[in-house]
């Protein structure tokens, strides 16, 4: 018998479907490369060059963006509210979509409904901005991450994720006397490393891309965002130049430059996500993600 | 006999406690999903009012349907804004088979690295920001400093004019179309895929020893595994036809030159609500714009329940 499985000639079909894989490839890649080819060239070369690899290495502008100090406070708040705010949210949404697959809460479908429901509804910009503002949310880290504590999406994953551990470790605990408290905490969440590991992942690469709220309801400087700030950089070419201290350099620096600076920027806020999306992808690989829109 | 009635009632008892212990944990999330999803619901009336912030609610004019008058007085702006965002919406929704295309295609690749690797870097873009793909985007495409027209015009002088893609007003609809392609093909083939993965393999044999060819089984047996997937995306793109790719991309690649093309209902709402702090008119807009939505996505979906059967919620 054939014991190897016969090999495909490689048809045109083939050819034309590798090379246009191989072009959303690029145009995937290009456009991140590119930055940070910017962010490291000199400046004087990127003007005159369309540059393939990045040409007289310098991290003169890393250095400058560093050096300026606006930019600390910024990621300083992004990754507190990544953290902070995932933090919130996993232990909101798993403990509610624990409570409600508790056979003995009372009016426990209603509940359910009652948040899931609130995934198509949507009372629209204004009346949530006025209503933020009314709990005196409006210049507040807060805002950042308690609106978003319960998630009616990751509710459901998580429940259906819970719906699939063996009732039967829950049951032998509670017959050795353990309350809810304690069979959600020492027997159900160490059991749920993957979604929740998953829901970390997308939560806090949502908190750390989210502006909007910043946008909408904070004004102060102290607590602007990388991305709102990244924002107003390509607004007003000249927010990182206009410090007075370094007013006088910025008469000399040229248009390039800015745009190595502005390079930079963009790459210390896509570094971070870079670096979490090798573990993402095997979330999504494992199709964890993927149920939910099904449902 | 007493005993076990004894028995009984505490079993009774403890059952009862717990329930009331579930009952009581269960109201702070009650309370928490009522504030913040709920009461701006209640946030609607102001549209029937004159409010400013800071007024108390006994001292706000009752002006009725005033508000929603307005839109007829900014009539020559809201049919553009409206227009803009069905537009917007109506190519994205053009744009949907395309992903379950590319899924298939990168199905029918077989060197599993190549295949693993284009699936990972077009997921990518989906987790960037819009402030970040409209910056990578500058950096390649700007007309004074952009790196292709450095190529285009400066390096290999096959243009004279600078490429103008980001301001250009003719283009502006196909290339937001093409931004939010950019950003959602990946992830939005990760579900297509899935979805072909759990096509049961014995179709595609039997269709083998019946002398079915690759493009046989592409068309009769992965396409029609794909089309429930392809009518959830298509319902829920439904209920989003009022805001279209969102109000980041549009604010964020929205710019003097092209803003009669991409002016949404969202980003003109952010302009007269917040910009202007005309909330009352705001808020009119942002309640039509709900009502809308759900009532779109309610006929959607009862469509689809027709035509195939069951619904997808």
């Amino acid at each position: 018998m054939k014991t190897k499985k016969k090999k495909k000639k490689l048809t045109i079909f083939d050819v034309i479907n590798y090379t246009f894989m191989a072009v959303i490839l690029i145009c995937c890649i290009y456009p991140f490369y590119s930055l940070l080819v910017s962010s490291v060239s000199d400046p004087k070369k990127l003007e005159q060059w369309f540059l393939i690899f990045p040409l007289n290495v310098t991290f003169s502008s890393y250095r400058e963006i560093f050096a300026n100090n606006r930019i600390l406070l910024p990621i300083f708040i992004s990754a507190a509210r990544a953290f902070v705010g995932t933090v919130i949210t996993l232990i909101c949404c798993s403990m509610f979509a624990f409570l409600v697959t508790q056979r003995l809460l009372p009016f426990k479908k209603f509940i359910y409904k009652y948040v899931v429901i609130t995934m198509y509804l949507n009372a629209g910009m204004i009346p949530w901005v006025l209503t933020m503002v009314t709990y005196g949310l409006k210049n507040n880290f807060w805002v950042y991450v308690v609106p978003s504590a319960m998630s009616a999406y990751y509710i459901i994953l998580i429940k259906t994720y819970f719906e699939s551990i063996p009732a039967e470790l829950e049951e032998s605990a509670r017959m050795d006397g353990a309350g809810f408290f304690t069979i959600f905490f020492k027997v159900i969440l160490p059991l749920s490393g993957p979604i929740l590991g998953a829901i970390a992942m997308f939560s806090a690469v949502g908190q750390w891309n989210s502006w909007y709220d910043n946008l909408m309801l904070v004004q102060k400087n102290e607590l602007k965002t990388l991305q709102l700030m990244l924002y107003q950089v390509i607004q007003n070419m000249n927010v990182v130049m206009n410090d007075p201290k370094t007013a006088a350099t910025a008469q000399v620096v040229n248009r390039p430059s800015i745009m190595s600076v502005r390079s930079a920027i963009a790459m210390v806020t896509v570094i971070p996500i870079l670096c979490v999306y090798p573990f993402m992808q095997r979330y999504f690989a494992s199709g964890i993600m993927v149920g939910a829109v099904k449902g | 006999m007493k005993q076990a009635r004894v028995k009984e009632n505490k079993f009774r008892n403890a059952k009862a406690a717990e329930k009331r212990k579930l009952f009581l944990i269960s109201i702070p999330f009650l309370i928490f999903i009522t504030a913040f999803s709920y009461v701006p619901l209640l946030g609607w009336v102001i549209s029937f009012f004159i409010y400013y912030p800071g007024i108390p609610f006994s001292k706000m004019e009752f002006v009725g349907l005033k508000n929603f008058e307005a839109f007829f007085y900014n009539k020559k702006q809201v049919i553009t804004v409206v227009r803009n965002t069905f537009v917007l919406s109506g190519l994205i929704i053009l744009t949907l088979p395309l992903p379950a295309i590319f899924a298939i295609l990168l199905n029918e690749i077989r060197n599993l690295k190549f295949k693993k690797l284009v699936q990972t870097f077009s997921t990518i873009p989906y987790f960037i920001s819009y402030v970040l793909l409209y910056l990578a985007f500058t950096t390649i495409l700007s007309p004074s400093d952009g790196m292709l027209n450095t190529l285009l015009v400066d390096n290999l002088g096959i243009l004279d004019k600078p490429l103008n893609v980001l301001t250009n007003e003719k283009i502006a609809w196909t290339v937001q179309t093409a931004t939010y392609l950019f950003k959602n093909l990946g992830y939005n083939a990760i579900l297509y895929l899935s979805a072909i993965a759990s096509i049961d393999t014995q179709l595609y044999e039997a269709a083998e020893v019946d002398g079915a060819g690759r493009f046989d089984k592409i068309w009769h047996i992965t396409v029609p595994g794909l089309l429930p997937t392809f009518v959830v995306l298509l319902v829920l793109q439904i209920g989003s036809v009022l805001s279209g790719a969102g109000f980041e991309q549009y604010y964020v690649f929205g710019n003097g030159m092209i803003m009669d093309k991409l002016e949404v209902i969202d980003t003109y709402t952010y302009k007269m609500g917040i910009v202007q702090g005309n909330y009352s008119f705001g808020t009119a807009m942002s309640m039509m714009k709900s009502v809308l939505s759900v009532g779109l996505m309610l006929i959607a979906n009862t469509l689809v329940k027709k035509i195939r059967g069951s619904s997808i919620f």
